[in-house]
């Protein structure tokens, strides 16, 4: 799925009960994070649940998996990912990522102030791309 | 008689929508909501009233300056101290620790001596004085409460000895609810010759709090947990023990005599109040003591407490739900694990349902980890808070608890 999908779908929801739901959905499918990842050393800082975060150089692209050990912050890091994966250094800049978290509905989730580890994983994601790429 | 829902008309934000949901608040041991009294005190003095305090002998700092040392006075009332004099402003309960450590750990501790403090320490009753062992050679003892976050006499009784010169302890945790026996604490400790300080944040907010019963040496206290506003706490102090101690910083209103060769400082508790001091905090503070005593600390702390037992046996009723905290002598904190939920998606869902609860080590990492978790979720009851609360709490766990 794309994130025009996404937001596609996310219009056909009508309550926060049914987003929160799909949320969960889509953190349940989440492609698992190599073990050896899931270590204090690729924590992201400053979340109330525990986030990690995989980055991958490949022919030029990032790639990222990432998990939490909360069920709708995982469901945010799948959106995140969906927004980020396999893009170009170049692209990850042009990204908006506000904008696309507003259409969606979402945008108090990437706050710094709500310490869910979306904001410093954003924040990881465009180190990640000033730094790798 | 104490009418809550009357209480509650002096706290405007409590009638104002949260997420389109009544305004459930539920994080009063973060920070307590501030009646209009305050509110309005501060906003007078601002408009009508304002100058610097300690200054020039004209009208409007003279005005300022009874209010300020007023609302002093209104502490001293508050907690019974023995004169105006012990009480020092300090911007919260954080720094009147850190004064403490600086100031008289500094110049009395040495290398061998001990402070003792209890497992369920907030971070600022702990770092201060890891820095202070590691600083000064001192060690740090650290007695253990039970399973149940119940105060154990006998650990703290072994701990105890000659040795100690401190014990710096809770009056009441902010994970665990559990009140701890100050007054008898502090009997054991001057019997060994250790003086006490007491972390009152949650403390002076549920219940009367007489430092002259107790008989501790220290009591800090923060004011925006206790209705007042942010940036302002309390550090009291005996004042034969605060004139021993050193200043803790230095510049203007804490001295006696300067020239450009030598000082020498004013006495307590101006010599602890360095620079212009938070003067509308201080007054507000006041306002907010003046507040509570109004109301009666007795019929605060009866109202807190049926709604505490309220709130237990409501919380009980949930399957899956386990009350971190289980001591006999508790106030209105309540840390719960819920089975199969991670807290901070328990809060998501109780937040789109108007209910503000804490969630994560909330300050006191080792006690959260001690009692066996990573993150817990926090309720914290108000004098302003309802058995309407609780239900809207229950309903919104249980409406949680569907999603996973």
């Amino acid at each position: 799925m794309d994130i025009q999908e996404l937001i596609d779908n996310f219009e056909f929801l009508d309550t926060w009960e049914e987003k929160y739901s799909y949320i969960i959905e889509l953190g349940s499918h989440l492609e698992p994070l190599d073990e050896e990842y899931r270590t204090e050393e690729w924590k992201v800082r400053g979340c109330q649940s525990q986030v990690w975060l995989e980055p991958k150089l490949e022919n030029g692209k990032l790639l990222f998996k990432g998990d939490s050990d909360a069920f709708i912050v995982k469901g945010l890091i799948a959106i995140v990912l969906m927004i980020y994966s396999n893009k170009s250094a170049q692209e990850i800049k042009e990204i908006e990522v506000e904008e696309i978290f507003a259409k969606l509905g979402l945008q108090e989730h990437l706050s710094p102030s709500r310490r869910n580890g979306l904001f410093s994983m954003v924040e990881k994601i465009k180190h990640y791309a000033d730094t790798l790429a | 008689m104490y009418d809550v829902y009357k209480i509650r008309q002096d706290f405007p934000i409590l009638s104002i929508p949260v997420n389109g949901k009544p305004n459930t608040f539920l994080d009063s041991a973060a920070s307590a909501q501030k009646p209009a009294q305050v509110i309005e005190k501060m906003r007078r003095m601002y408009l009508e009233e304002y100058a610097n305090v300690h200054r020039g002998s004209y009208y409007l700092s003279e005005q300022i300056t009874v209010a300020y040392e007023e609302a002093r006075s209104q502490i001293h009332e508050f907690l019974n101290t023995k004169s105006d004099k012990e009480v020092v402003f300090v911007r919260n309960a954080t720094e009147g620790i850190n004064l403490v450590a600086a100031s008289w750990g500094r110049k009395f501790l040495q290398a061998g001596d001990e402070v003792l403090i209890s497992q369920a320490e907030h971070h600022a009753n702990l770092v201060p004085w890891q820095a202070l062992r590691d600083e000064k050679g001192i060690n740090l003892k650290i007695f253990k409460v039970s399973d149940r976050g119940e105060y154990l006499e006998e650990e703290f009784l072994n701990l105890l000895s000659e040795k100690t010169k401190l014990v710096a302890v809770t009056g009441m945790s902010n994970v665990l609810g559990t009140v701890f026996p100050i007054k008898r604490m502090a009997e054991q400790a001057h019997k060994v010759g250790a003086l006490v300080l007491v972390d009152a944040c949650q403390y002076t907010v549920h219940q009367k709090v007489d430092v002259q019963d107790l008989d501790c040496d220290f009591l800090v206290f923060s004011g925006h947990k206790t209705y007042g506003p942010s940036g302002i706490g309390v550090l009291y102090g005996k004042y034969n023990i605060l004139d021993s101690m050193p200043p803790y910083q230095y510049g203007g209103d804490m001295v006696d005599t300067v020239s450009y060769e030598k000082t020498t400082f004013n006495e307590p508790p101006f010599r602890f109040e360095a620079g212009t001091p938070a003067i509308m905090q201080a007054i507000g503070l006041g306002e907010a003591a003046k507040y509570m005593m109004s109301l009666g600390m007795e019929d605060i702390f009866k109202h807190e407490q049926e709604l505490t037992t309220y709130t237990t046996n409501a919380l009980n009723e949930i399957k899956g739900l386990k009350i971190i905290g289980q001591a006999k002598d508790k106030g209105g904190v309540f840390s719960f694990n819920v089975e199969g939920m991670h807290p901070q998606d328990l809060a998501f869902i109780l937040d789109k349902e108007g209910v503000a609860v804490r969630t994560g080590h909330h300050c006191a990492q080792p006690i959260v980890n001690r009692m066996g978790y990573e993150s817990l979720a926090r309720a914290s009851l108000g004098l302003y808070s309802t058995k309407e609360d609780i239900d809207t709490l229950v309903a919104a766990i249980r409406k949680a608890q569907k999603f996973f």
